[in-house]
């Protein structure tokens, strides 16, 4: 029983380390700049092909590729927040109407970006092996691979925090979140930190992106699973709050994990019932403001 | 004034005459491409226009198509075999609006994007929920839905299809439209002109879902198998919010163009390219959000009023 018990947290963990980072870059697009980003999923995609395609190409070390893949999924979420949502929120007459249009531009960009790797890579599910060796964990094995993804999750996501807490940027970035309009009056190009946020987003996706594909195999409609995933950690940590996505990610983590060692099944079908009834009872969300 | 009757009878007369085309289309003898392509299109306009009605108005953006649609899908799977066609279409209306009526009960107080995301986790939540029950507890995977004539099916949609158009119709021009429209500008000041925006609201998703599951419950005996993923697709849900938009969400004609248009591409397209399909369908949302507030109609509203302005000029 202990040794259930002890294997169910730890597999929770592994995922929900992922599911912190991946939150963590919605949390910031939907909690500072208000895009409802329904394609963040597909920077997860983006970032994982990028991954495969350059291990299984030239050889290129995946911790090596995080490197490479946060620099190009930053610019694509900065060069798209400038072209497409910087013009919605210009134009938009209230901030309800610009949540509402930003999500279903999101939706178009999903479909852009989801068909251009299709039509380069196709539909096969990808996939290569990385430190695939068990490591044992006080009788429960696990790969060395899923360890390395939990502590880079950790990292990046700790890095972040830091960044937000400490840096004047990061100064700029919670004082756009909680009152972008006087956050604008203080001197701070709210044009620019908006795209930012939506930028490092990108990035964070990008780089969660990665380290799924350390583990998992990778296709082209992967990301709206994650998407959803990351939607469900930001409700349930509440709206804007990093800290409140990275402890969500690892409280659903270990949510799933326990539903899958009950009824494997259901897992999906747990995260829903449990988000619609959080919605239905707490939109705020449990660490929320 | 001469001009705006005029203008009316020309358009109601026109409806008439396509009216009667459509309907005796069948006696030509189509050919099944014909039939089936509009078949397709009618189904588009059909869950478009259905999409309209709710979310048109108030402005809140439903992604609950696709658990409508398959709620018809399924009930025509599981009843097909068993009672008549009209029955089970019936079944499977009432069936989509009895759980928009649930749904919309537990919504009220969501608002703007929750409601949205909530909408859209019902699609996935009844999908996985299914297939669990499907896979685990019968050991089988997807049904196979009785087979019925592409001509029946052609009738089925048509009649679908008008009616709903009637119902548009008739809802736009009433009082509760209006209030419909209110809820939508302003719901807390609908709300104190005595307007019950919560019942409202529910029955109009409900009656929006209700034509939805009907179309669902006719098309599923097109494709003879069906399975969560292909009855619960959560296309179904994004599409008639493109449709819509693209073709103009302030007019009745707006969505139904929107709808033949790209029903009509995506059977020339899909099969040939299926992923340029879907990039172009992508670029077209974002282009439409961007650039084209009213949608195809707007743009033609734009230019006919530029015109008079012009004509005005000159005079």
């Amino acid at each position: 029983m202990g040794m259930t018990v002890l294997n169910v947290v730890i597999s929770g963990l592994l995922m929900g380390g992922i599911y912190a980072l991946i939150a963590m870059g919605l949390s910031l697009q939907y909690g500072v700049g208000r895009v409802f980003n329904i394609s963040h999923g597909e920077f997860i995609m983006v970032g994982a092909f990028f991954t495969w395609a350059l291990f299984s190409a030239f050889g290129v070390n995946p911790l090596v590729s995080l490197v490479i893949v946060g620099p190009v999924t930053f610019i694509i979420g900065f060069v798209l927040y400038r072209t497409i949502f910087s013009r919605l929120r210009i134009k938009s007459p209230s901030p309800a109407a610009f949540e509402g249009s930003s999500m279903l531009a999101a939706f178009g960009i999903l479909f852009i970006i989801q068909n251009i790797v299709l039509a380069i890579w196709g539909a096969n599910i990808r996939g290569y092996t990385y430190l695939a060796t068990g490591v044992n964990f006080g009788g429960a094995v696990f790969a060395a691979n899923r360890l390395v993804t939990l502590s880079f999750a950790i990292m990046i996501g700790l890095a972040f925090y830091i960044f937000l807490a400490r840096t004047r940027l990061g100064k700029a970035i919670r004082a756009a979140a909680q009152d972008p309009v006087t956050a604008g009056l203080m001197g701070i190009n709210i044009n620019l930190v908006l795209a930012l946020c939506f930028g490092f987003g990108a990035l964070m996706a990008g780089l969660a992106g990665t380290l799924v594909s350390m583990c998992y195999s990778v296709d082209a409609t992967m990301g709206l699973g994650y998407t959803i995933i990351a939607i469900i950690v930001v409700v349930l940590g509440g709206l804007g709050s990093i800290p409140g996505s990275f402890f969500g990610g690892f409280i659903l983590g270990l949510i799933g994990s326990i539903v899958t060692y009950i009824e494997p099944g259901l897992s999906l079908a747990a995260y829903y019932g449990i988000f619609m009834l959080l919605l239905i009872v707490r939109p705020a969300g449990i660490l929320g403001r | 004034m001469g001009r705006v009757i005029f203008h009316r009878s020309f358009v109601v007369g026109l409806l008439g005459l396509i009216l009667v085309l459509l309907v005796s289309l069948p006696l030509y003898h189509p050919s099944t491409y014909v039939l089936v392509l509009l078949t397709a299109i009618f189904m588009y306009i059909v869950l478009t226009l259905s999409w309209v009605i709710f979310s048109g108005p108030t402005g809140y953006i439903s992604l609950a198509s696709a658990a409508f649609f398959g709620v018809g899908i399924y009930t025509s799977a599981v009843f097909g075999k068993v009672i008549s066609l009209p029955l089970v279409i019936g079944i499977g209306a009432l069936a989509s609006f009895f759980l928009a009526l649930l749904v919309g009960a537990l919504t009220l107080r969501l608002r703007g994007i929750y409601f949205s995301i909530f909408t859209f986790g019902l699609v996935v939540l009844i999908q996985q929920l299914l297939l669990w029950w499907e896979v685990v507890k019968m050991h089988t995977r997807g049904r196979f839905v009785i087979v019925v004539n592409n001509t029946t099916i052609y009738y089925v949609m048509l009649i679908i299809l008008v009616v709903l158009m009637f119902t548009t119709y008739l809802i736009r021009r009433s009082k509760y439209g209006l209030a419909l429209q209110s809820i939508g500008e302003d719901e807390e000041a609908a709300a104190h002109s005595g307007i019950n925006t919560t019942v409202l609201k529910t029955i109009t998703f409900a009656i929006s879902a209700f034509f939805t599951g009907a179309a669902g419950s006719i098309m599923a005996t097109r494709w003879t198998y069906i399975d969560p993923y292909i009855a619960f697709n959560p296309l179904f849900s994004f599409l008639p919010v493109l449709m819509a938009i693209f073709g103009g969400i302030g007019h009745l004609f707006g969505p139904v163009l929107g709808a033949t248009i790209f029903g009509y591409l995506e059977e020339v397209l899909i099969t040939k390219f299926p992923y340029y399909y879907m990039l172009i369908f992508g670029t077209i949302l974002v282009i439409a959000i961007l650039y084209l507030p009213g949608g195809l109609v707007g743009l033609m509203q734009k230019w006919q009023k530029g015109d008079l302005a012009g004509q005005h000029g000159n005079s």
